[in-house]
């Protein structure tokens, strides 16, 4: 329709009329936003046998069981089977299965409350990502140069700040397998070239036993 | 230049094109005689942001704040996708089709991903319609949507200068000077632009109001729409949707004119892919790899 007028209006519309409408404020000053990291709200959290009321095991911090102002009731026995959940016990050696052959003292520090680095330094469990960075340098550094690990709110740190996850949102340390998943809806526009190969995919090429297995680098 | 109407009369005019206004429907004398975009006084400008937002309220009963955001001076924006990262799971394309008001029945999003066979690059054998659990071990995921080019063949096909390139690089559309051509879909190298078949639907509830005038504002039918790396949000120091989205964080954005930029960092520093790159188009949409 608005072509009858398009083409008498054509001419010049290369530039702005109004040249200060081609930018903008300019935005100055230094990015002085921050970038916070936001670890899981579980992070240091372990169920313990008591239930709520809907039934849902009660969350306690390390220091109810571990260290030295346990509740007497609730200290752990050296020996005593618990946490049976993670990793498993070959030839009397527990370690994890998912994650290397890692042992669980070569990241748990012996008061069970904190990590530690190889040379002995022990780090809180907030600050886990130093944990990590110490056996995954490339992906650390790529971290904090932004090409792993996402972010949200601003690119720009001089209007707004922004927000990142800690490894473990994504990777869980003893199974740090990033999870494969359902995708969300294909399109479904109409003028969709289909592709013969997508509609004769053979449907046991979905079994799961082809899943992902990290096809990174 | 004058407009149309001062040099016939307004009331003339909207004499003449009674019958052009009931056969097109809906379609006021004041979109008529809309001037291009970059011939609008600010003054001019507002007048149109305020008849779209009530047009929105009147069509799609939700109120919608509708602003003309410019690009930043001294900001040039790149964007990369790191292919080692991507799983393939469509969270971008779900967040697009939020963000920027498509079309609900056909699902319409500015991304779409290919999937495709590990050590192969031929786009045509890949699937955008998969629907099964991923990543799968023998694919790799390539999410493409609108590279910006700097050398862009949409522009160049359109005929009525409807398309063009801003100062910060993004690729825009004056949805009100389209006219539906689709010159620019053929003529565009990633299938990136997309054509409004239909009035978009969407209900009033999950219109998202904060709009731009070109970018996610609801499209009137009959023309053409493309990814704008969110100008909306990215011209006022915001991530795109789509990489907020990314539960991989495969996506990396941001100003190449900062040499202390994340996607500055990306091209310095990693294996850039650019797809299709023998066609010349130069664009700012960039593929890499993990060592
Ligand atoms: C409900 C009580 C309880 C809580 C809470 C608890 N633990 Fe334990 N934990 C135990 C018991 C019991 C043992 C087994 C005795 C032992 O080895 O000290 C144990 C053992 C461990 C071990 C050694 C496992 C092995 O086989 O060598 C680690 C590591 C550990 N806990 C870490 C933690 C961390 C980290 C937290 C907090 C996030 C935590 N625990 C919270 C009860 C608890
Ligand atoms: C790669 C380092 C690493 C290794 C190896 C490791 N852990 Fe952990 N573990 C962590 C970190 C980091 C946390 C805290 C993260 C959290 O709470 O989400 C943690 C948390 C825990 C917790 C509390 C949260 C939970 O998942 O229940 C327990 C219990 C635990 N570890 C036991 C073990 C045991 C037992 C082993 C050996 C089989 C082990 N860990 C091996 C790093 C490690
Ligand atoms: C003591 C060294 C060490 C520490 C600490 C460590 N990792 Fe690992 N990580 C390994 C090893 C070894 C592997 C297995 C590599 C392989 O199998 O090729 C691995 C593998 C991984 C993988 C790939 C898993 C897969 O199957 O795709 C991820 C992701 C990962 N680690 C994340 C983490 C995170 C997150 C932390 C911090 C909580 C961490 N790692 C701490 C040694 C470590
Ligand atoms: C936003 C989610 C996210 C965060 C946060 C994240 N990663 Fe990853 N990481 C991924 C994804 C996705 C992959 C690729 C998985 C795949 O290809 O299946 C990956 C892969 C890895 C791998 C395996 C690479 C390989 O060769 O297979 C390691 C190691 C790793 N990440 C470590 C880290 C460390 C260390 C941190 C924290 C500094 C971190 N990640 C933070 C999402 C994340």
């Amino acid at each position: 329709m608005a072509w009858v007028l398009a083409a008498v209006l054509l001419v010049g519309c290369d530039g702005f009329t109004d040249e200060s409408r081609e930018f903008g404020p300019p935005v100055t000053g230094e990015p002085t936003h921050s970038v916070v990291i936001e670890s899981p709200q579980t992070l240091g959290v372990v169920d313990s046998p008591l239930l709520d009321v809907n039934g849902t095991p009660i969350g306690v911090g390390c220091e109810t069981c571990h260290g030295p102002t346990q509740a007497r009731s609730w200290a752990a026995t050296p020996g005593e089977p618990f946490h049976t959940g993670v990793g498993v016990t070959v030839d009397g050696v527990r370690k994890l299965d998912h994650h290397g052959e890692l042992r669980c003292d070569n990241c748990h520090s012996p008061d069970r409350l904190t990590v530690h680095l190889a040379d002995g330094t022990t780090l809180n469990l907030a600050d886990t990502m130093l944990l990590c960075a110490q056996c995954h340098g490339p992906q650390y550094r790529d971290y904090q140069r932004g090409s792993h690990g996402g972010m949200t709110g601003f690119w720009d740190l001089r209007q707004g700040p922004r927000s990142r996850n800690n490894c473990v949102v994504c990777h869980a340390p003893h199974s740090p397998h990033y999870e494969p998943r359902m995708p969300a809806p294909g399109p479904r526009d109409w003028y969709l070239r289909e592709k013969p190969t997508a509609a004769k995919e053979p449907a046991s090429e979905e079994k799961s036993s082809d899943l992902g297995d990290g096809h990174g680098n | 230049m004058a407009a149309g109407g001062a040099t016939f009369g307004a009331a003339a005019v909207q004499q003449a094109l009674a019958p052009l206004a009931e056969l097109s429907g809906g379609f006021t004398l004041d979109e008529f005689l809309q001037r291009h975009y970059k011939q609008l006084s600010r003054e001019d400008m507002e007048e149109v942001l305020d008849r779209l937002e009530r047009k929105t309220l009147e069509e799609y009963d939700r109120e919608v704040q509708i602003e003309d955001i410019r690009p930043i001076p001294g900001v040039q924006f790149g964007y990369a996708l790191n292919l080692s990262l991507c799983i393939g799971c469509r969270k971008c394309v779900e967040a697009c089709h939020k963000e920027n008001n498509h079309d609900r029945a056909t699902y319409n999003s500015y991304i779409r991903v290919l999937e495709m066979e590990k050590g192969g690059n031929d786009l045509e054998e890949s699937s955008v319609t998969y629907d099964h659990v991923v990543p799968q071990r023998k694919k790799f995921y390539m999410p493409v949507q609108c590279h910006q080019c700097d050398n862009p063949p949409c522009v160049k096909a359109c005929i009525t200068k409807a398309t063009w390139k801003e100062a910060d690089g993004i690729v825009v559309v004056d949805y009100n000077w389209c006219i539906g051509c689709r010159y620019c879909i053929s003529a565009c190298p990633y299938e990136a632009r997309r054509f409004n078949w239909t009035k978009p639907e969407i209900p009033a509830e999950e219109i998202n109001p904060g709009q731009s005038y070109l970018t996610n504002r609801v499209r009137p039918v009959g023309v053409v729409e493309k990814c704008t790396f969110c100008a909306h949000r990215t011209r006022v120091g915001r991530l795109p949707a789509c990489l907020e989205a990314c539960p991989t964080g495969s996506r990396v954005f941001g100003n190449m004119l900062d040499p202390k930029s994340e996607i500055r960092w990306v091209l310095e520093n990693k294996r850039v892919y650019i797809l299709k790159a023998e066609l010349g188009t130069l664009p700012r949409f960039f593929y890499f790899f993990d060592e």
